[in-house]
């Protein structure tokens, strides 16, 4: 088997596995749904029916929601790992290092799209905005923004797997780390909901691939120090 | 005289300010099964995962399956198996996905009739589709030897293997260590309790504190004078914590 042709396929065996485990223990969705519909709902009584107020602060409401949600999930990303010492199987495991966060990323990804598919139509309803109009620009934004915060998000979460103080320790590394990501996406998502088009919000698109492409080069790199220290 | 399959030389490891193991030689040739001995906290584990690489040393190298330790890490892998207390198995998957998964991992293609086998084994016929979750601490243990007959490495490493295993569960192991070393390979089993040590291995090293502080082979070693070297070699060790 070529080398590609294994890191593909032991990639996803990774991400077939969490997505295995999460829907037989349902515990990372589910924390994910309530928790991003929580705080959908109460900054929606705090804010009050102030239309422009809601459009001013609506973008970085969504993308808290989101990004908080994300932040639940991976937390939760190396709990299979941690119960029963899994984690020593993987360090035992041969071959390269970079499939395994490959299948974790993969995972935290498509967890947190998913989440993201389930809050973007009950922010609309909840904020009166229309987000179906502009979905597709949405959905490019929400993309370019996820996947920078999951890519580092998923070495931060194999990091601090082991760390007594791992849910405090996480959002304390993470956020610092991804603020051009959470900037541009916040920007971008405005640029859009106030009816502007993809020309509009092309640099901020750009600062977002640019970063994806920077974590995606780095944190695989680094994920086998992290692994094995 | 066949090479060894472990010729390791001066294995030192430090965690922050602890020394966890200190200069170790140690040799295993091929069909031999080794016993590391000790209180808990005397570095059993350690030299374990120094030989299996999961861990790097602080100083000190040699050979692992006649690959360097450092530079021929990923192949040592290919050719290793670990059984621990810990089983390693993810509770939410099946009996099926859970060895599916660790043969993905290892880059294995394993067919289901010889998953089927395997399981068959070990007693766990007709599991295959059981959840873990649904298994005793027993089945789970039978799995993990179960595994290790998909991937029937050269050089088995066990960790305190009889915790909390019933009495067919000890022979299957055991069973499973002697065939092993029988094959041409070599077993290394850390752990405190005599009997079973003494039961199934056939070389005694004691670790104190980090160090080897005596080894000796099965010939003409009782199962008492055994115990009266562990008692003599082991006392007063107990109090250091935090290394096995």
């Amino acid at each position: 088997m070529s080398a590609i042709g294994e890191v593909v396929r032991r990639t996803w065996a990774m991400t077939r596995k969490d997505v295995t485990v999460e829907l037989r223990a349902r515990e990372r969705v589910n924390a994910m749904l309530f928790f991003a519909a929580l705080v959908l709902f109460i900054f929606n009584f705090a804010l009050g029916p102030d239309r422009e107020k809601l459009r001013e602060v609506a973008p970085g409401l969504l993308w808290l929601a989101f990004l908080f949600t994300g932040m639940l999930g991976l937390a939760r990303s190396f709990q299979a790992e941690r119960e029963n010492d899994c984690f020593e199987e993987l360090l035992l495991t041969p071959g390269d290092r970079e499939s395994i966060y490959f299948g974790k990323l993969a995972g935290n990804v498509l967890f947190m799209m998913m989440a993201e598919a389930l809050i973007l139509p009950l922010f609309g309803i909840l904020y009166n905005l229309d987000v179906w109009a502009q979905l597709p620009s949405l959905a490019l934004v929400a993309v370019l923004g996820t996947v920078g915060f999951s890519t580092i998000g998923t070495l931060l979460a194999a990091m601090t797997a082991h760390l007594r103080a791992r849910e405090v320790m996480l959002p304390l590394l993470l956020f610092p780390l991804t603020v051009p990501v959470i900037l541009g996406s916040v920007r971008a998502t405005e640029a859009i909901l106030s009816g502007g088009g993809l020309g509009e919000v092309s640099h901020w698109l750009k600062l977002l691939a640019g970063f994806d492409v920077i974590f995606l080069v780095a944190c695989p790199l680094a994920f086998e120090f992290v692994l094995e220290e | 005289m066949p090479d060894p399959l472990v010729e390791v030389q001066g294995l030192t490891k430090v965690f922050g300010p602890t020394l966890a193991l200190d200069a170790v030689d140690l040799r295993v040739d091929p069909g031999a099964v080794v016993a590391l001995l000790g209180p808990n906290g005397a570095g059993k584990t350690t030299l374990l995962k120094l030989l299996a690489t999961a861990i790097k040393p602080s100083a000190g190298g040699g050979r692992v399956l006649g690959e360097d330790l450092l530079k021929g890490r990923d192949r040592i892998r290919r050719r290793i198996g670990m059984i621990s207390h810990s089983h390693h198995l993810y509770d939410d998957l099946t009996a099926l996905e859970n060895l599916q998964f660790a043969a993905a991992m290892r880059g294995m293609r394993v067919t289901r009739g010889a998953i089927d086998k395997a399981l068959g084994e070990v007693g766990l016929e007709g599991q295959a589709n059981g959840k873990l979750r649904t298994f005793s601490t027993g089945m789970k243990r039978r799995l993990v030897i179960g595994k290790m007959l998909l991937f029937a490495p050269e050089l088995l490493f066990l960790d305190e293997p009889h915790n909390t295993l019933d009495q067919a569960a000890i022979a299957l192991l055991d069973g499973y260590v002697a065939s092993v070393a029988s094959r041409g390979g070599a077993a290394i089993v850390a752990t405190h309790n005599l009997s079973r040590a003494y039961g199934m291995a056939d070389h005694f090293v004691l670790i104190r504190d980090g160090a080897v502080t005596w080894r000796a082979s099965k010939d003409g070693l009782t199962a008492e004078m055994l115990r009266e070297l562990y008692a003599r070699h082991a006392e007063g060790s107990e109090t250091v914590e935090g290394r096995s």
